[in-house]
């Protein structure tokens, strides 16, 4: 069901490649591909000291004994104590897309427990138990709804069992809701179940009833974050949040030009600073995923060692460091985009040079877009302590799972001398998805005698980011006679680390729409050199390739003379669901709706516009119109954005539609402004006086609408970002004329309004 | 090491630190006061937002030494008493405002002080007011919905 975007495979080294190929394609990370739901093994079970009952998965494992002292419950992912209380563990990292919210209620449908009595924890990380514990490619709910549903409704027929047999009737005449077991005008809760059921044999939980959608009862319905409370609050959640007895404070400063080595510091000065402890140099394995050579201070106080950092004075070893130009990029692929193909073939269906010779109109464009950072608002940190034979992390991962061998490798240690603590996450975007930050304060921590909280600025978080690649589009389209759009050629000018294959999140594939809807397609390629690191960056490729191609289709509508809607429907076809997962019925359905909820056609005065984009990715459906006025100062206010979607039912409304919400903003944000360019291999951009996010006087409305059709549920942390950027400057080119090839819109002269 | 005694939640408190150190380390690594956020060491983001008299300034960029004769109220200090949230809290809540959640005590902070002064703001006082905080997950309509909330549930509760 999902995409099957072109893994931006040959990356900075194996272990990103395996894990963009991963986030990308959908596919369940290797390690974990082997753990099913086993039948006999399903879950284990256990009475707690109190009477409880805690419902385990124990993959590939027969049930085993009862544990009094309750040891069971980090393996858990529900417990029900005797008080009817139940606490459901949360195996996923929360990065802000609500999956700590998301996943509990998956299983408590299922259990079919009041979500009052619910209380969520965070769960260990422990892949072996859990299977994935990763944030990432939108795959959180369909990678994990049927494994969390599972859970739960083996939980409720042991519940069921237990109240029959109490009552001496036969389970199928017992129903449950609410946290109670019925039969006639018999009630049991379930905290009054939960010593009897932990007696009993555990079913088969791959034959286990599940529910019909018909009779969820909380899941679709608008739940608050379960840690809403402890946000407004202000309590430590967050990595850089995370406190122990005796901890100091760290910096790590790396070359600021990616890839280069210390020939020395002044160490020696450094470490008679005010409140510094130690600076030393780390060598490192001069991967920029897991640590790169640089020198660590650590420090009593944060501040102590961002002051002491501000006296290191490191001759580097640039001789293999990155020079990368953005200036030298965009000229070359300026020159590039003349050649109508580039050497390196991706797709060629029917024949585009034959088309677009006998084409009623051809249309021409080059389309620009820039590197951006994912500078989420809380810097990279972690926290690391080397003790007892093990090195044990506090980190906002979005990668849990995979960072166990990472940091093992990383640190010359055995994946069972890692230990991770999932801590809340102050914003992913795809930037934790690398454990980079982890990996240094491991290794600071193995050479210091205390846990060390290491913590960058914002600066280095700019400076040593995974960017979204920036990349050059030239694009020739025809029509025939009847507007009908009948060929397509693009020359993709991408970014490349290896020489053999685009960097990560630089790829596009063939199959991407609209690869299989035009009779005469070509994607052709052609990759410039790169130092700089790059990464997937929240709907990875999407997030800037759909501004290109969508954009591009509303040229080719305009040149003909057609209703962008009406031409986006015809180009869509028939009903039916194409290499990759596009469903062109499902695209139907979202851009008629988007275009009603909006108002399309509808006559708008001087100066503003409606646009309309649609995109599919991460196995979601979603079209959007934006409406914007653009006054003659070129300033651009973007009043409204109707986000309509099908992503299949809805886990949590309030969740799904924030996502929505956020993706806008993000996608807008972004659009309107940001760019991260480098000269000479240093990133330009500091802090966020040269990276304007977006803020509050400039939001538009959105407003969500979501189909939830029969489909299998997935995520919606990124599908709803793609659209955005095309949606815009359709938008602005209905209102003023002018069409946009060059991101971000300051670049075009446009600004805020 | 100088002594410093800030008033902070009501609290006198002493921390050991350099006079010149910011507000904000001082709160989150001397006084375990983690709920006050590091964004960006510029007074660009707002995250670090606390009140110094029940006025918003940005605790990465200001001096201890410059607020020791100061009452301090951090997102810790918010709530009116034990067991109670002010409005703006429960708003937050019940507008499901979080994504991530970073920015949020700075945005709460911005929108307390926006309260005191102006307890109906416009659309445009709230612009003015909460400019100065980013939110990177892209929360602003619900942030400005909530003041709003919390703003009605103020003048209901003085009626």
């Amino acid at each position: 069901m999902n995409a099957r975007l072109q893994p931006g495979l040959a990356s900075v080294d194996e272990s990103l490649r395996q894990l963009i190929f991963d986030m990308e394609s959908g596919a369940t990370p290797a390690p974990f591909r082997a753990i099913k739901l086993d039948r006999r093994g399903f879950l284990k079970l256990t009475g707690l000291a109190g009477g409880g009952l805690v419902l385990a998965f124990s993959m590939g494992g027969k049930a085993e004994a009862a544990d009094a002292t309750g040891e069971f419950a980090p393996n858990a992912f529900l417990r029900i104590a005797r008080d009817g209380s139940v606490l459901i563990y949360n195996k996923g990292p929360e990065i802000g897309q609500g999956i700590k919210t998301a996943f509990p209620l998956i299983i408590a449908e299922e259990l079919d427990a009041k979500w009052s009595d619910v209380k969520v924890q965070q769960a260990p990380v422990n892949p072996a138990v859990y299977g994935r514990q990763s944030a990432g490619g939108s795959r959180s709910i369909p990678d994990s709804w049927d494994q969390l549903r599972r859970a739960g409704a083996v939980a409720r027929q042991m519940l069921v069992a237990a109240a029959a047999a109490q009552w001496k009737v036969p389970a199928e005449e017992c129903t449950a809701g609410e946290s109670l077991v019925m039969h006639g005008k018999r009630k049991a809760t379930y905290g009054s179940l939960a010593a009897r059921a932990a007696t009993l044999a555990v079913p088969d939980g791959s034959t286990v009833k599940l529910k019909d959608r018909k009779d969820y009862r909380l899941l679709g319905k608008w739940y608050t974050g379960v840690d809403n409370q402890a946000i407004v609050t202000g309590q430590p959640l967050f990595g850089i949040d995370q406190t122990l007895p005796g901890m100091k404070y760290a910096v790590y400063q790396r070359c600021p030009a990616t890839g280069g080595k210390v020939r020395s510091a002044n160490l020696d000065e450094i470490k008679r600073l005010p409140g510094v402890r130690d600076a030393f140099v780390i060598e490192g394995n001069g991967k920029p995923t897991e640590i790169m050579p640089g020198v660590a201070i650590v420090a009593d106080s944060t501040w102590a060692a961002f002051e002491a950092r501000k006296q290191l004075k490191v001759d580097w070893d640039e001789s293999t460091a990155s020079k990368d130009s953005w200036t030298a990029l965009a000229r070359r692929a300026a020159e590039l985009a003349k050649l109508p193909a580039g050497a390196m073939p991706v797709a060629n269906t029917g024949s585009v040079d034959d088309a677009l010779k006998s084409a009623a109109k051809t249309v021409s464009g080059f389309y620009t877009y820039p590197f951006v950072a994912h500078a989420p608002l809380e810097p990279q940190n972690c926290t690391a302590w080397s003790h007892d034979g093990i090195v044990e992390f506090w980190s906002p991962t979005q990668t849990a799972d995979r960072a166990i061998e990472l940091a093992a490798g990383a640190l010359g240690i055995t994946p069972d001398k890692v230990k991770i603590n999932q801590t809340r996450v102050g914003g992913g975007f795809g930037r934790r998805l690398m454990n980079d930050y982890m990996c240094e304060a491991g290794a600071i921590a193995q050479r210091f005698n205390a846990p060390v909280k290491v913590t960058w600025t914002r600066e280095q978080d700019m400076a040593h980011d995974f960017l979204r690649p920036g990349g050059f589009h030239s694009l020739t389209g025809g029509i025939d006679a009847q507007g009908k759009l009948v060929a397509w050629r693009n020359h993709f000018i991408t970014v490349t680390q290896d020489g053999k294959a685009p960097s990560s999140g630089a790829g596009w594939a063939g199959n991407q729409f609209p690869g299989l809807s035009v009779p005469n397609y070509q994607l052709t390629q052609t990759m410039l050199p790169i130092r700089t690191p790059t990464g997937p960056w929240r709907a990875p490729g999407s997030s800037a390739v759909a501004w290109v191609i969508q954009s591009f289709l509303h040229e080719i509508a305009v040149a003909a003379g057609r209703d962008h809607r009406d031409f986006l429907l015809e180009v869509m076809g028939e009903p039916r669901v194409l290499d990759g997962g596009l469903n062109t019925g499902r695209a139907a359905d979202v851009i008629k709706l988007a275009c009603e909820k909006a108002g399309w056609g509808r006559k708008l005065p001087e100066g503003r516009g409606l646009g309309l984009a649609f995109h599919f990715s991460h196995a979601g459906h979603i079209a959007e119109v934006a409406e914007v006025s653009v006054d003659a100062d070129q300033r651009v206010r973007l009043h409204r954005m109707v986000v309509a979607g099908d992503i299949g039912p809805i886990v949590n409304m309030s969740g799904a539609m924030n996502q929505c919400e956020g993706a806008v903003v993000d996608g807008f944000s972004t659009m309107l402004g940001l760019q991260v360019t480098m000269e000479g291999g240093l990133i330009e951009q500091s802090n966020f006086h040269q990276y304007p996010l977006l803020r509050m006087p400039q939001h538009p409305q959105v407003e969500v609408h979501f189909l939830q059709s029969e489909n299998p549920p997935t995520g919606v942390g990124e599908p709803a970002l793609p659209p955005v950027a095309p949606a815009i400057c359709n938008a602005i080119h209905a209102a003023t004329g002018k069409r946009v090839r060059t991101l971000p819109l300051t670049r075009e002269g446009f600004a805020a309004a | 090491m100088p002594s410093i005694q800030l008033r902070v939640n009501g609290k006198t408190l002493t921390a050991d630190v350099d006079p010149n150190t910011p507000l904000l380390w001082v709160l989150r690594d001397a006084l375990g006061l983690v709920g006050t956020k590091f964004g960006c060491g510029m007074a660009l983001c707002g995250a670090c937002t606390v009140h110094a008299d029940g006025d918003p300034i940005r605790a990465c960029s200001t001096p201890v030494s410059s607020v020791a004769d100061k009452s301090i109220t951090t997102i810790e200090g918010l709530a009116p008493a034990p067991g109670k949230l002010h409005p703006l809290q429960q708003a937050w809540i019940d507008h499901d405002v979080p994504q991530c959640g970073y920015c949020q005590a700075g945005q709460l902070m911005s929108a307390a002080a926006l309260l005191a002064h102006t307890p109906k703001p416009t659309d445009a006082d709230i612009d003015t007011a909460m400019a100065g905080n980013i939110c990177r997950c892209g929360t602003y309509q619900r942030v400005r919905a909530a003041i709003h909330s919390a703003a009605d549930a103020l003048a209901r509760r003085k009626a």
